[in-house]
């Protein structure tokens, strides 16, 4: 039994990465407690940290109870990042299974093409995806940001990379057992998946929180705006009161920051897996 | 009769048997599985490309409705280049990328080798650098535009206070627009960077490190001969990616600045915003968004190029 050497280098190093930590998470600090502030308190300085006088009730009300309230951005959100979120997985998983465990013509080809396409960047097909969406009379609505953001290579590939080391024990047992095709990926495949969709499921749910171009280009209708849109329509609106643009951005974030406090271990995964394998 | 009509069902049955082979219903089941996302594929990215190639030769308003086409050959490409607007967006671009890739790389890699080797409380480290990049890039241009205020904001009563008599004006100056972007973009991304480059170093074997312990070698050799080296796959995929990311940065130059103040911060996506969904110009902006498509194609595979003889596996 030794007692370990304490080593002094990595106690400096993290004191002061400890403060450059810091540095990082001062401009959400600073967020926070200027959305808590009256106006005039938001500019002075040096910064004060707690506010003296607290606002923070009123930029709420402003925010949340305005005759256009963060609430139904709010309700717009969710209601598109889960539906997208889900028709992704459906649609991934079922090409990832389709690429990883059958065996059919065209399928190298396929997986050739969707390679190539995961290049194409969606900027260089806004205008005509914007024509089609009008042509198809759905400009303006919801499901034209779910139809566009329902389709997508990389998380396909994400999934195909997984689904290859299913063992195939496991799906030719449900074979024999009579189970076909769709039954072997619902019930076996599916459910052994679970790890990479629920990671697939919370980076495709972040992505389309924070989409701002999308809902940019496809809506118009103020009651139909997502979060990002809000905020340009509070900057708009509020432009000077930056205590209320604080609160709206604050808003903006918590339910992702909660989210992902919660949830870091699949959030950090889910990022890394593309890299690391890509 | 009855005896026949029970050998001919027999037979009926036994062709659909045979007809619906395990290949055939494979076949069936594969083509069913990955129909959706083929359709999807076909449908909002191989058509638009081909349909923005085919815009990208007319001269089209959409306010004008679809009778308003004119075919106008390369036109379009030829004005690009004469287009004073999108020469400085494609100049600003490539400053953009310049100034931010290499950056934030280098800070990624070095940061995350400091995190994963030399720092207690790792997790804490990878959760504070990464906030940034889950928070949705309007509301941190929010708070960054408080930030940035030329006489109020914090940032400026700070440098005043250290003894700058005339802080730059950031998002309102023109020659320190686009570096004020670049700095929030860094910061939001350095996360992402540390975060990729700490998976990789975690596939590292730790029986290296321990072998050039005992033959003597220093942190930073280490770091140079083994750290660097066989991070080579995960550099080459952070190369290719945030060097495209980086042409495609949008969100924060339009909620902050709209590209200007006189044009000093837009950027070719922007420009393609501009022209197709303010200006409806179609068949100009489908010009511009080929180039983008062209100039993501080159640097895609100049980089691949370049992995194949430098990247050691």
């Amino acid at each position: 039994m030794t007692i370990r050497k304490i080593k002094l280098g990595p106690i400096v190093l993290t004191v002061l990465f400890g403060a450059l930590s810091l540095f990082f998470l001062l401009p959400l600090a600073w967020m926070m407690s200027a959305a808590a502030k009256t106006e005039k308190e938001v500019w002075t300085f040096p910064i004060q940290w707690i506010p003296e006088d607290w606002h923070f009730a009123e930029n709420f009300r402003t925010v949340w109870m305005g005759d256009v309230s963060f609430g139904l951005f709010y309700m717009n959100s969710i209601k598109i990042a889960l539906i997208s979120t889900l028709a992704t997985l459906i649609v991934s998983a079922m090409a990832g299974y389709a690429l990883s465990k059958l065996e059919f013509t065209g399928k190298g080809l396929i997986f050739s093409a969707m390679m190539a396409f995961m290049m194409i960047p969606e900027q260089a097909t806004l205008v005509p995806r914007y024509i089609m969406i009008k042509e198809m009379g759905l400009y303006d609505t919801h499901a034209a940001l779910i139809l566009m953001g329902m389709f997508s290579s990389y998380f396909t590939f994400l999934l195909r990379q997984f689904m290859i080391g299913v063992h195939n024990d496991l799906l030719e047992a449900a074979e024999l057992d009579g189970a076909g095709f769709f039954r072997i990926f619902w019930s076996v495949m599916l459910p052994l998946s679970r790890p990479i969709l629920a990671t697939v499921g919370i980076i495709k749910f972040i992505w389309t929180w924070n989409d701002y171009q999308g809902p940019l280009i496809m809506l118009n209708s103020t009651n139909l705006y997502t979060i990002p849109l809000g905020m340009q329509f509070f900057k708009e609106e509020f432009g000077t009161t930056i205590s209320v643009m604080m609160m709206a951005s604050l808003a903006a974030i918590i339910p992702l920051l909660v989210l992902f406090l919660v949830l870091q271990k699949q959030v950090i995964q889910g990022i890394s897996i593309g890299g690391v394998k890509g | 009769m009855s005896q026949h009509a029970t050998v001919q069902k027999q037979l009926a049955a036994r062709e659909k048997k045979t007809y619906w082979t395990r290949r055939r219903r494979e076949q069936l089941a594969g083509w069913l599985f990955i129909a959706p996302e083929v359709i999807g594929m076909l449908v909002l990215a191989v058509f638009p490309l081909i349909f923005s190639l085919g815009l990208s030769l007319t001269e089209w308003n959409l306010v004008g409705g679809l009778s308003a086409i004119k075919f106008i050959g390369l036109d379009n490409f030829a004005e690009l280049f004469r287009d004073d607007r999108f020469l400085q967006a494609l100049k600003n671009n490539i400053g953009f990328t310049v100034g931010t890739v290499p950056v934030t790389m280098l800070l990624g890699v070095v940061f995350a080798a400091i995190i994963h080797k030399k720092l207690y409380f790792k997790n804490y480290f990878k959760v504070a650098f990464f906030v940034p990049y889950i928070c949705s890039t309007v509301a941190i241009a929010a708070v960054w535009s408080a930030l940035y205020h030329p006489s109020k904001g914090p940032l400026n009563q700070l440098l005043i206070q250290l003894g700058a008599s005339d802080p730059p004006r950031w998002l309102v100056d023109t020659s320190w627009s686009l570096v004020a972007i670049m700095v929030i973009y860094i910061w939001q991304l350095l996360g992402y960077q540390i975060i990729i480059f700490m998976a990789g170093m975690t596939n590292i074997p730790d029986e290296l490190y321990e072998a050039a312990t005992i033959d003597g070698a220093t942190g930073i050799q280490q770091f140079r001969r083994i750290t660097l080296p066989l991070l080579g796959p995960t550099t080459f995929f952070l190369a290719i990616t945030s060097i495209i990311s980086s042409f495609k940065v949008f969100d924060m130059i339009k909620f902050l600045t709209n590209g200007g103040p006189n044009y000093s911060s837009t950027v070719i996506v922007y420009q393609i915003y501009e022209e197709g969904f303010q200006h409806f110009r179609m068949g100009y902006a489908s010009a511009m968004s080929w180039i983008l498509f062209l100039i993501i194609m080159l640097v895609t595979s100049l980089t691949w190029i370049t992995q194949s003889r430098k990247v050691h596996y």
